[in-house]
Protein backbone atom coordinates (compact mmCIF):
# COMPACT_ATOMS: atom_id res chain seq x y z
CA UNK A 1 0.00 0.00 0.00
CA UNK A 2 1.14 3.42 -0.73
CA UNK A 3 2.69 5.02 2.58
CA UNK A 4 1.26 8.48 2.04
CA UNK A 5 2.24 9.45 5.76
CA UNK A 6 5.33 10.42 4.65
CA UNK A 7 4.39 13.18 2.11
CA UNK A 8 5.66 16.63 3.30
CA UNK A 9 3.77 16.31 6.81
CA UNK A 10 0.83 17.24 4.31
CA UNK A 11 -1.08 14.48 6.07
CA UNK A 12 -2.37 15.81 9.16
CA UNK A 13 -2.65 14.98 12.47
CA UNK A 14 -6.59 13.88 12.21
CA UNK A 15 -5.57 11.59 9.74
CA UNK A 16 -2.65 9.99 11.67
CA UNK A 17 -4.86 9.53 14.77
CA UNK A 18 -7.07 7.90 12.68
CA UNK A 19 -9.84 10.57 13.53
CA UNK A 20 -10.18 11.75 10.10
CA UNK A 21 -13.72 12.21 9.51
CA UNK A 22 -14.08 12.79 5.95
CA UNK A 23 -17.53 14.64 4.21
CA UNK A 24 -19.82 12.52 1.88
CA UNK A 25 -18.47 15.08 -0.24
CA UNK A 26 -15.01 13.69 -0.37
CA UNK A 27 -16.76 10.14 -1.05
CA UNK A 28 -17.69 11.34 -4.08
CA UNK A 29 -14.59 13.10 -5.00
CA UNK A 30 -13.11 9.61 -4.62
CA UNK A 31 -15.66 8.30 -7.88
CA UNK A 32 -14.34 11.11 -10.06
CA UNK A 33 -17.40 12.20 -11.32
CA UNK A 34 -16.22 14.16 -14.07
CA UNK A 35 -14.74 10.68 -15.61
CA UNK A 36 -17.57 9.18 -14.49
CA UNK A 37 -20.07 11.10 -16.66
CA UNK A 38 -18.23 10.62 -19.98
CA UNK A 39 -18.32 6.82 -19.08
CA UNK A 40 -22.02 6.83 -18.51
CA UNK A 41 -22.65 8.32 -21.89
CA UNK A 42 -20.64 6.11 -23.80
CA UNK A 43 -21.57 2.87 -21.99
CA UNK A 44 -25.87 4.31 -22.53
CA UNK A 45 -24.71 4.94 -26.33
CA UNK A 46 -22.98 1.26 -26.73
CA UNK A 47 -26.49 -0.13 -25.03
CA UNK A 48 -28.34 2.23 -27.58
CA UNK A 49 -26.48 1.34 -30.36
CA UNK A 50 -26.43 -2.54 -29.49
CA UNK A 51 -29.60 -4.56 -31.48
CA UNK A 52 -32.64 -5.62 -29.44
CA UNK A 53 -34.61 -4.33 -26.33
CA UNK A 54 -34.03 -3.69 -22.88
CA UNK A 55 -36.34 -2.69 -20.04
CA UNK A 56 -36.02 1.07 -19.20
CA UNK A 57 -35.42 -0.36 -15.41
CA UNK A 58 -32.72 -2.75 -16.43
CA UNK A 59 -30.89 -0.50 -18.75
CA UNK A 60 -30.54 2.07 -15.56
CA UNK A 61 -29.56 -0.79 -13.64
CA UNK A 62 -26.83 -1.09 -15.60
CA UNK A 63 -25.82 2.55 -15.94
CA UNK A 64 -25.86 2.88 -12.33
CA UNK A 65 -23.38 -0.12 -12.27
CA UNK A 66 -21.17 0.91 -14.33
CA UNK A 67 -21.12 4.03 -12.92
CA UNK A 68 -20.46 3.00 -9.71
CA UNK A 69 -17.81 0.49 -10.65
CA UNK A 70 -16.01 3.49 -12.90
CA UNK A 71 -16.36 5.49 -9.53
CA UNK A 72 -14.95 2.29 -7.75
CA UNK A 73 -11.42 2.56 -10.36
CA UNK A 74 -11.13 6.22 -9.68
CA UNK A 75 -11.47 5.68 -5.60
CA UNK A 76 -8.77 2.79 -5.77
CA UNK A 77 -6.62 4.52 -8.19
CA UNK A 78 -6.40 8.05 -5.76
CA UNK A 79 -6.16 5.43 -2.91
CA UNK A 80 -2.80 4.14 -4.74
CA UNK A 81 -1.66 7.26 -6.61
CA UNK A 82 -1.72 9.13 -2.87
CA UNK A 83 1.49 9.65 -2.83
CA UNK A 84 2.13 10.95 -6.21
CA UNK A 85 -0.80 12.66 -6.37
CA UNK A 86 -0.11 15.01 -3.44
CA UNK A 87 2.95 16.46 -5.81
CA UNK A 88 1.02 17.59 -8.42
CA UNK A 89 -1.26 20.77 -8.58
CA UNK A 90 -4.21 18.95 -10.55
CA UNK A 91 -4.66 16.39 -8.08
CA UNK A 92 -3.05 17.60 -4.36
CA UNK A 93 -6.33 18.81 -3.22
CA UNK A 94 -7.35 14.92 -3.52
CA UNK A 95 -9.32 13.74 -0.05
CA UNK A 96 -6.13 11.53 0.73
CA UNK A 97 -3.16 14.09 -0.59
CA UNK A 98 -4.89 16.57 0.91
CA UNK A 99 -5.18 15.07 4.39
CA UNK A 100 -9.01 15.06 4.83
CA UNK A 101 -9.30 11.07 4.30
CA UNK A 102 -7.53 8.26 5.71
CA UNK A 103 -5.78 5.92 3.15
CA UNK A 104 -7.33 3.01 4.35
CA UNK A 105 -10.84 4.36 3.71
CA UNK A 106 -10.24 5.07 0.09
CA UNK A 107 -9.11 1.47 -0.25
CA UNK A 108 -12.29 -0.22 1.69
CA UNK A 109 -14.75 2.15 -0.13
CA UNK A 110 -13.13 1.67 -3.16
CA UNK A 111 -13.03 -2.41 -2.85
CA UNK A 112 -16.82 -2.51 -1.46
CA UNK A 113 -18.20 -0.29 -4.78
CA UNK A 114 -16.46 -2.70 -7.10
CA UNK A 115 -17.26 -5.65 -5.46
CA UNK A 116 -20.98 -4.82 -5.45
CA UNK A 117 -21.57 -3.26 -8.96
CA UNK A 118 -20.10 -6.41 -10.47
CA UNK A 119 -22.37 -8.55 -8.37
CA UNK A 120 -25.21 -6.32 -8.72
CA UNK A 121 -24.67 -5.88 -12.62
CA UNK A 122 -24.25 -9.83 -13.04
CA UNK A 123 -27.44 -10.95 -10.74
CA UNK A 124 -29.77 -8.03 -12.19
CA UNK A 125 -28.80 -7.44 -16.03
CA UNK A 126 -25.99 -9.65 -17.38
CA UNK A 127 -22.76 -12.33 -16.57
CA UNK A 128 -21.00 -11.31 -19.35
CA UNK A 129 -21.99 -7.44 -18.94
CA UNK A 130 -20.96 -8.11 -14.76
CA UNK A 131 -17.17 -9.93 -15.92
CA UNK A 132 -16.47 -7.33 -18.44
CA UNK A 133 -17.21 -4.57 -15.78
CA UNK A 134 -14.73 -6.49 -13.47
CA UNK A 135 -12.37 -7.09 -15.87
CA UNK A 136 -12.34 -3.15 -16.63
CA UNK A 137 -12.08 -2.23 -13.24
CA UNK A 138 -9.27 -5.18 -12.78
CA UNK A 139 -7.18 -3.57 -15.99
CA UNK A 140 -7.77 0.37 -14.85
CA UNK A 141 -6.31 -0.43 -11.20
CA UNK A 142 -3.95 -3.36 -11.63
CA UNK A 143 -2.66 -3.05 -14.71
CA UNK A 144 -2.47 0.61 -15.71
CA UNK A 145 -2.47 2.46 -12.11
CA UNK A 146 0.10 -0.49 -9.98
CA UNK A 147 2.40 -1.64 -12.77
CA UNK A 148 2.30 1.11 -16.01
CA UNK A 149 1.64 4.21 -14.72
CA UNK A 150 5.07 4.73 -13.13
CA UNK A 151 6.86 2.32 -15.59
CA UNK A 152 6.45 3.21 -18.99
CA UNK A 153 5.40 6.06 -21.47
CA UNK A 154 2.62 3.72 -22.61
CA UNK A 155 1.11 3.49 -19.66
CA UNK A 156 -2.33 5.71 -21.40
CA UNK A 157 -2.19 3.52 -23.86
CA UNK A 158 -2.34 0.85 -22.70
CA UNK A 159 -4.47 1.49 -19.69
CA UNK A 160 -6.42 3.46 -22.21
CA UNK A 161 -8.12 0.19 -22.98
CA UNK A 162 -9.73 0.80 -19.67
CA UNK A 163 -11.55 3.90 -21.06
CA UNK A 164 -12.71 2.53 -23.86
CA UNK A 165 -14.30 -0.33 -22.25
CA UNK A 166 -17.31 0.63 -21.27
CA UNK A 167 -19.54 1.15 -24.70
CA UNK A 168 -18.52 -2.32 -24.74
CA UNK A 169 -20.36 -3.45 -21.25
CA UNK A 170 -23.10 -1.39 -22.56
CA UNK A 171 -23.56 -3.55 -26.06
CA UNK A 172 -23.30 -6.86 -23.61
CA UNK A 173 -25.43 -5.50 -21.21
CA UNK A 174 -28.32 -5.47 -24.21
CA UNK A 175 -27.14 -8.07 -25.73
CA UNK A 176 -25.40 -10.89 -23.70
CA UNK A 177 -22.27 -10.97 -26.27
CA UNK A 178 -19.88 -9.23 -27.53
CA UNK A 179 -19.40 -8.63 -31.66
CA UNK A 180 -17.18 -6.67 -33.39
CA UNK A 181 -19.59 -3.64 -33.23
CA UNK A 182 -18.81 -2.52 -29.90
CA UNK A 183 -15.24 -3.32 -30.86
CA UNK A 184 -15.10 -0.19 -33.00
CA UNK A 185 -16.54 1.52 -30.45
CA UNK A 186 -13.67 0.77 -28.10
CA UNK A 187 -11.31 1.30 -30.66
CA UNK A 188 -12.70 4.90 -31.46
CA UNK A 189 -12.08 5.47 -27.28
CA UNK A 190 -8.82 3.90 -27.23
CA UNK A 191 -6.56 5.83 -30.06
CA UNK A 192 -8.46 9.31 -28.96
CA UNK A 193 -7.02 8.72 -25.60
CA UNK A 194 -3.52 9.07 -26.08
CA UNK A 195 -3.60 12.76 -28.07
CA UNK A 196 -6.04 13.47 -25.37
CA UNK A 197 -3.76 12.79 -22.56
CA UNK A 198 -0.91 13.94 -24.08
CA UNK A 199 -2.09 17.21 -25.25
CA UNK A 200 -2.73 17.62 -21.69
CA UNK A 201 0.80 15.98 -20.46
CA UNK A 202 2.78 18.36 -22.43
CA UNK A 203 0.85 21.57 -20.96
CA UNK A 204 1.62 19.72 -16.95
CA UNK A 205 4.74 17.87 -18.14
CA UNK A 206 6.57 19.56 -15.06
CA UNK A 207 4.32 18.07 -12.83
CA UNK A 208 4.31 14.79 -14.19
CA UNK A 209 8.23 14.78 -14.22
CA UNK A 210 8.15 16.55 -10.60
CA UNK A 211 6.27 13.08 -9.66
CA UNK A 212 8.10 10.84 -11.32
CA UNK A 213 5.56 9.75 -13.20
CA UNK A 214 6.75 8.71 -16.79
CA UNK A 215 4.50 10.41 -19.69
CA UNK A 216 5.70 10.49 -23.15
CA UNK A 217 6.91 14.26 -23.17
CA UNK A 218 9.04 13.48 -19.48
CA UNK A 219 10.72 10.42 -21.16
CA UNK A 220 10.78 11.03 -25.33
CA UNK A 221 10.31 14.69 -25.01
CA UNK A 222 7.92 17.12 -26.84
CA UNK A 223 8.64 16.80 -30.64
CA UNK A 224 8.71 12.95 -30.05
CA UNK A 225 5.04 13.30 -28.81
CA UNK A 226 4.13 16.21 -30.94
CA UNK A 227 4.64 13.55 -33.99
CA UNK A 228 3.04 10.74 -31.74
CA UNK A 229 -0.63 12.87 -31.46
CA UNK A 230 -0.35 13.77 -35.06
CA UNK A 231 0.09 10.03 -35.67
CA UNK A 232 -2.56 9.03 -33.79
CA UNK A 233 -5.02 11.46 -34.64
CA UNK A 234 -4.24 10.62 -38.32
CA UNK A 235 -5.90 7.22 -37.23
CA UNK A 236 -8.02 8.10 -35.01
CA UNK A 237 -9.71 10.28 -37.52
CA UNK A 238 -10.46 6.91 -40.47
CA UNK A 239 -11.47 4.79 -37.52
CA UNK A 240 -14.49 6.71 -36.49
CA UNK A 241 -15.73 6.81 -39.46
CA UNK A 242 -16.07 2.74 -39.38
CA UNK A 243 -19.47 2.58 -37.40
CA UNK A 244 -21.19 4.25 -40.63
CA UNK A 245 -18.89 1.94 -42.94
CA UNK A 246 -20.07 -1.24 -41.39
CA UNK A 247 -23.32 -0.33 -41.35
CA UNK A 248 -24.51 0.19 -37.95
CA UNK A 249 -24.26 3.81 -38.24
CA UNK A 250 -25.66 6.13 -40.56
CA UNK A 251 -25.53 10.03 -42.56
CA UNK A 252 -25.54 12.08 -39.22
CA UNK A 253 -22.78 9.73 -37.84
CA UNK A 254 -20.81 9.95 -40.79
CA UNK A 255 -20.96 13.51 -41.33
CA UNK A 256 -19.72 13.99 -37.24
CA UNK A 257 -17.04 11.54 -37.78
CA UNK A 258 -15.78 13.48 -40.64
CA UNK A 259 -16.81 16.76 -39.82
CA UNK A 260 -15.39 16.71 -36.50
CA UNK A 261 -12.22 14.00 -37.49
CA UNK A 262 -10.93 16.64 -39.70
CA UNK A 263 -10.81 19.61 -37.09
CA UNK A 264 -8.95 17.19 -34.38
CA UNK A 265 -6.46 16.69 -37.21
CA UNK A 266 -5.92 19.87 -37.80
CA UNK A 267 -5.48 20.75 -34.22
CA UNK A 268 -3.11 17.68 -33.90
CA UNK A 269 -0.89 19.56 -36.37
CA UNK A 270 -1.24 22.93 -35.14
CA UNK A 271 0.68 21.42 -31.95
CA UNK A 272 3.08 19.60 -34.35
CA UNK A 273 3.68 23.14 -35.93
CA UNK A 274 4.06 25.03 -33.03
CA UNK A 275 7.04 27.47 -32.88
CA UNK A 276 7.15 28.73 -29.18
CA UNK A 277 6.46 27.32 -26.02
CA UNK A 278 3.32 29.56 -25.55
CA UNK A 279 1.85 28.72 -29.09
CA UNK A 280 2.49 25.02 -28.24
CA UNK A 281 0.73 25.24 -24.61
CA UNK A 282 -2.53 27.43 -26.30
CA UNK A 283 -2.31 25.04 -28.99
CA UNK A 284 -2.16 21.23 -26.59
CA UNK A 285 -5.42 23.60 -24.53
CA UNK A 286 -7.22 23.73 -28.07
CA UNK A 287 -6.85 20.35 -28.56
CA UNK A 288 -7.58 18.90 -25.30
CA UNK A 289 -10.68 20.98 -24.69
CA UNK A 290 -11.69 20.15 -28.39
CA UNK A 291 -11.06 16.42 -28.07
CA UNK A 292 -13.63 16.34 -25.12
CA UNK A 293 -16.10 17.72 -27.64
CA UNK A 294 -15.07 15.30 -30.15
CA UNK A 295 -15.60 12.15 -28.33
CA UNK A 296 -18.77 13.84 -26.61
CA UNK A 297 -20.37 14.70 -29.81
CA UNK A 298 -19.75 11.74 -32.16
CA UNK A 299 -21.53 9.21 -29.60
CA UNK A 300 -24.30 11.81 -29.26
CA UNK A 301 -24.37 11.59 -32.78
CA UNK A 302 -24.75 7.76 -32.75
CA UNK A 303 -27.43 7.97 -29.67
CA UNK A 304 -29.02 10.60 -31.91
CA UNK A 305 -29.42 8.44 -34.95
CA UNK A 306 -30.99 5.76 -32.37
CA UNK A 307 -33.38 7.59 -30.68
CA UNK A 308 -34.45 9.18 -33.90
CA UNK A 309 -34.60 5.88 -35.74
CA UNK A 310 -32.28 6.69 -38.50
CA UNK A 311 -31.72 4.09 -40.70
CA UNK A 312 -28.07 2.77 -41.31
CA UNK A 313 -25.81 3.07 -44.20
CA UNK A 314 -26.09 0.08 -46.11
CA UNK A 315 -22.32 -2.20 -44.68
CA UNK A 316 -19.35 -2.13 -47.00
CA UNK A 317 -18.52 -4.80 -44.99
CA UNK A 318 -20.27 -6.99 -42.20
CA UNK A 319 -19.77 -7.39 -39.01
CA UNK A 320 -21.02 -11.25 -38.07
CA UNK A 321 -20.47 -13.67 -35.28
CA UNK A 322 -19.01 -12.57 -32.24
CA UNK A 323 -17.24 -13.70 -28.61
CA UNK A 324 -20.36 -15.23 -26.57
CA UNK A 325 -22.64 -15.01 -29.20
CA UNK A 326 -25.55 -17.22 -28.82
CA UNK B 1 -9.63 19.96 12.62
CA UNK B 2 -8.41 19.45 16.55
CA UNK B 3 -9.44 17.12 18.43
CA UNK B 4 -9.83 17.34 22.35
CA UNK B 5 -7.65 14.63 23.92
CA UNK B 6 -7.68 13.59 27.79
CA UNK B 7 -6.29 11.07 29.50
CA UNK B 8 -9.59 9.36 30.60
CA UNK B 9 -11.91 9.59 27.83
CA UNK B 10 -9.42 9.04 24.65
CA UNK B 11 -10.26 10.56 21.93
CA UNK B 12 -13.38 13.03 22.02
CA UNK B 13 -14.98 14.09 17.72
CA UNK B 14 -15.44 17.87 17.64
CA UNK B 15 -18.79 18.77 16.56
CA UNK B 16 -17.92 18.95 13.32
CA UNK B 17 -16.36 15.75 13.17
CA UNK B 18 -19.75 14.17 14.54
CA UNK B 19 -21.89 15.95 12.02
CA UNK B 20 -19.74 14.49 9.39
CA UNK B 21 -19.62 11.24 10.94
CA UNK B 22 -23.65 11.65 11.26
CA UNK B 23 -23.93 12.94 7.47
CA UNK B 24 -22.22 9.70 6.42
CA UNK B 25 -24.29 7.43 8.71
CA UNK B 26 -27.36 8.86 6.45
CA UNK B 27 -25.81 8.76 3.30
CA UNK B 28 -24.79 4.96 3.57
CA UNK B 29 -28.90 4.32 5.00
CA UNK B 30 -30.02 6.18 1.76
CA UNK B 31 -27.57 3.80 -0.15
CA UNK B 32 -28.74 0.73 1.44
CA UNK B 33 -32.25 1.98 1.19
CA UNK B 34 -31.74 2.47 -2.51
CA UNK B 35 -30.32 -1.06 -3.08
CA UNK B 36 -33.18 -2.84 -1.26
CA UNK B 37 -35.48 -0.77 -3.32
CA UNK B 38 -33.70 -1.32 -6.61
CA UNK B 39 -33.44 -5.28 -5.79
CA UNK B 40 -37.41 -5.29 -5.78
CA UNK B 41 -37.95 -3.45 -8.59
CA UNK B 42 -35.78 -5.32 -10.94
CA UNK B 43 -37.36 -8.49 -9.53
CA UNK B 44 -40.93 -7.57 -10.36
CA UNK B 45 -39.74 -6.26 -14.07
CA UNK B 46 -37.91 -9.99 -14.49
CA UNK B 47 -41.31 -11.90 -12.88
CA UNK B 48 -43.38 -9.64 -15.04
CA UNK B 49 -47.09 -10.44 -14.87
CA UNK B 50 -46.40 -13.95 -14.41
CA UNK B 51 -46.03 -12.40 -10.50
CA UNK B 52 -50.28 -12.23 -10.72
CA UNK B 53 -50.95 -15.44 -12.60
CA UNK B 54 -50.18 -17.74 -10.13
CA UNK B 55 -51.90 -21.18 -8.88
CA UNK B 56 -53.23 -19.78 -5.39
Amino acid sequence: MTDVSSIDGRYDADVRAGVAEPTTGDFVALLKPRVMSLVVFTALVGMAAAPGHMHPVLAATALLCIAIGAGASGALNMWYDADIDAVMTRTAKRPIPAGRMPADTAFAFGIALSVGSVLTLGLLVDPVAAGLLAFTIGFYVVVYTMWLKRRTPQNIVIGGAAGALPPVIGWAAVTGSVTIEPLVLFLIIFLWTPPHFWALALIKSDDYARAGVPMLPVVAGAAATRRQIVLYSLVLAPVAVLPALMGFAGPLYGAAAVGLGLPFVGLAFAIWAAGDAATLRRACGRLFGFSLLYLFLLFAALLAERMLSVAPFPALFAATGGLGAA
Amino acid sequence: MSVAMDDNDGIRLTEEQKRRRRARSVAIAVVLGVLVVLFYVVTIVKLGPGVLNRPM
